[in-house]
């Protein structure tokens, strides 16, 4: 089994879909300690990505994450802009010229993104940030590789981390993002990046799996 | 909540074409991506200044785009971050071969974009330098928080340095300047009200009646602290006492004073916050030698207001004095 170019087309636009669903929730997140615009800025960012997908032809992976991480940075606006599109861009760069990618190719892609969301946000574990939904997923995906576990299976151990390490940002307190202005006032709300991060990282388990 | 707008989704673009229809003599508005230029830019041998942030703020940025002050202002979604394309096509419409500063206010999105944008300005040849407004001591300890976030005092750097390179300063000579503004500046808010942003159509965060925020941000976020809603005399003890111990000013200081109303209080109510923060500071032996009052730097419909200080020596009182011609600050 492995990921194609359509599978990749497939998975954003079910991103896309499932952001649209939780919009509401992402900014319920966001204005209980941020500003209460994720999920608005999310919609809008994926909406131009799926239009610039559709724009873009073949079935160049990195070509296609590339196109969709251009679309994030200049539609998103705020930190989730330059961090999701960091996101695509890194993840675009490791798979360009590829139109298909196996377990290994997918995690050095993922590897690549979360590298570009950590140097560009400067974030460490536990700061409750999208780092720790993407971190342990990376992590998670590396150990089932390691073990021999088959892509659908990596995949689903990979967004089971990912929830994990999102509901582990609830009680954490903030130390990156609007929301460290909080102090221990952020404490007891789920982070909002790591919780579009954790479905990012669930529709790929259920597109690829 | 009642607002006076035709789509919530179309706020931040018609209200650009308000501002092109009202001011075409002074700015002109390029759309797709948004930014309001200066109409004469780019002055050759200027250096051009570009600042940016979220709408829901103004008049800040674009009511400060004109001579004097800022040479183009990149407006993001309400209370988001402008992005990166944005802020380039800024920088490459008001760069006349002398280099262009980035005033930036602290906050982990503006940041991240215009850094994003400062490394995509020097691939295209432009001398960029980026300086951080970082004032408001709400933000006690910045070592775990993203720092303290960039408020009042950047309508008043965006002043000063736009005076500066008006009179021909170099670059690194306005960026200097805008640092020093900034570390000689303080600034603190607080909210009686939250506010609405069109997109969500809900209070920014719960207050009750006989409550006030002490600390807030510009961005609906909550305050630092949340108590009994107290006199306006309470408030400016509290506010500028943190100020004035944070720098500190002192005794024979001589500063401007910036009472800032975050979009819904009166006028009436920010002169007599004036009254007590006049009094406050003549009580510790320091002199209000400029002021400015006023809506400037807003946060939608929220009731509540800020203030900023910053010392002041005569180079700093000659630069502010210096004449201005925008849509929201104009003298001389």
């Amino acid at each position: 089994m492995s990921i194609g170019a359509a599978d990749v087309r497939a998975w954003i636009g079910a991103y896309a879909d499932t952001i649209a669903e939780h919009r509401v929730e992402l900014v319920r997140l966001d204005t209980a300690i941020g500003d209460g615009d994720h999920g608005t800025n999310m919609q809008r960012g994926m909406n131009a990505a799926v239009e610039k997908l559709e724009a873009t032809e073949g079935d160049d992976i990195g070509a296609l994450l590339k196109a969709v991480g251009m679309a994030l940075v200049s539609k998103v606006g705020g930190a989730a802009g330059p961090l999701y599109g960091t996101l695509f861009l890194q993840m675009g760069m490791a798979t360009t010229g590829r139109s298909e990618l196996d377990l290994a190719g997918w995690g050095a892609a993922l590897e690549a993104g979360v590298k570009g969301v950590q140097s560009r946000g400067k974030a460490e574990p536990e700061d409750k940030t999208m780092i720790d939904a993407l971190l342990p997923a990376l992590d998670a995906l590396r150990a089932a590789e390691a073990d021999g576990a088959s892509l659908g299976d990596a995949l689903r151990r990979s967004a089971d981390a990912a929830e994990a390490g999102m509901k582990a940002t609830i009680p954490l307190e903030a130390r990156k993002g609007r929301a460290s202005y909080l102090g221990p006032r952020s404490v007891g709300h789920q982070d909002p990046g790591a919780t579009s991060s954790q479905l990012l990282l669930a529709e790929a388990a259920k597109t690829f799996g | 909540m009642k607002k006076l707008i035709n789509d919530p989704d179309a706020v931040v673009r018609e209200a650009l074409e308000g501002i092109e229809a009202a001011h075409g003599d002074k700015v002109r508005v390029i759309h797709d991506p948004a930014v309001i230029v200066r109409a004469d830019a780019p002055v050759q041998g200027k250096v051009g200044i570009i600042s940016g942030g979220g709408s829901g703020h103004e008049p800040m940025h674009g009511g400060f785009v004109g001579v004097g002050m800022l040479d183009a202002a990149c407006p993001g979604e309400v209370f988001t971050s402008p992005t990166p394309d944005q802020m380039l096509e800024a920088t490459k419409a008001v760069d006349g071969g002398a280099g262009v500063l980035h005033i930036v206010k602290n906050y982990t999105g503006d940041v991240l974009n215009f850094e994003m944008a400062a490394d995509l300005a020097k691939g295209e040849g432009i001398d960029v330098e980026a300086v951080v407004t970082n004032d408001d001591v709400a933000v006690q300890d910045s070592l775990y928080t993203a720092g303290r976030r960039g408020v009042g005092i950047t309508v008043i750097a965006e002043k000063i340095c736009g005076a500066a390179a008006e009179e021909g300063k170099p670059l690194a000579e306005v960026a200097e300047l805008c640092r020093k503004v900034n570390g000689q500046g303080r600034s603190m808010g607080m909210a009686l009200t939250p506010c609405v942003t069109p997109g969500s159509g809900e209070p920014s965060f719960e207050l009750a009646e006989d409550e006030m925020e002490i600390g807030i941000g510009i961005h609906g976020e909550p305050g630092r602290y949340r108590e009994k809603l107290g006199s306006a005399a309470e408030v400016v003890e509290r506010l500028a006492t943190a100020i004035v111990e944070d720098l500190p000013y002192e005794s024979g200081d001589r500063v401007l004073a910036f009472v800032n109303g975050m979009g819904g209080t009166p006028l009436i109510e920010l002169y007599v916050v004036y009254r007590e923060l006049h009094r406050l500071l003549e009580g510790r032996g320091i002199t209000i030698e400029r002021k400015l009052i006023g809506d400037y730097i807003t946060s939608l419909e929220m009731a509540g207001c800020s203030i900023t200080l910053l010392k002041l020596d005569d180079e700093l009182v000659r630069l502010w004095d210096a004449p201005v011609d925008t849509p929201a600050l104009r003298w001389g």
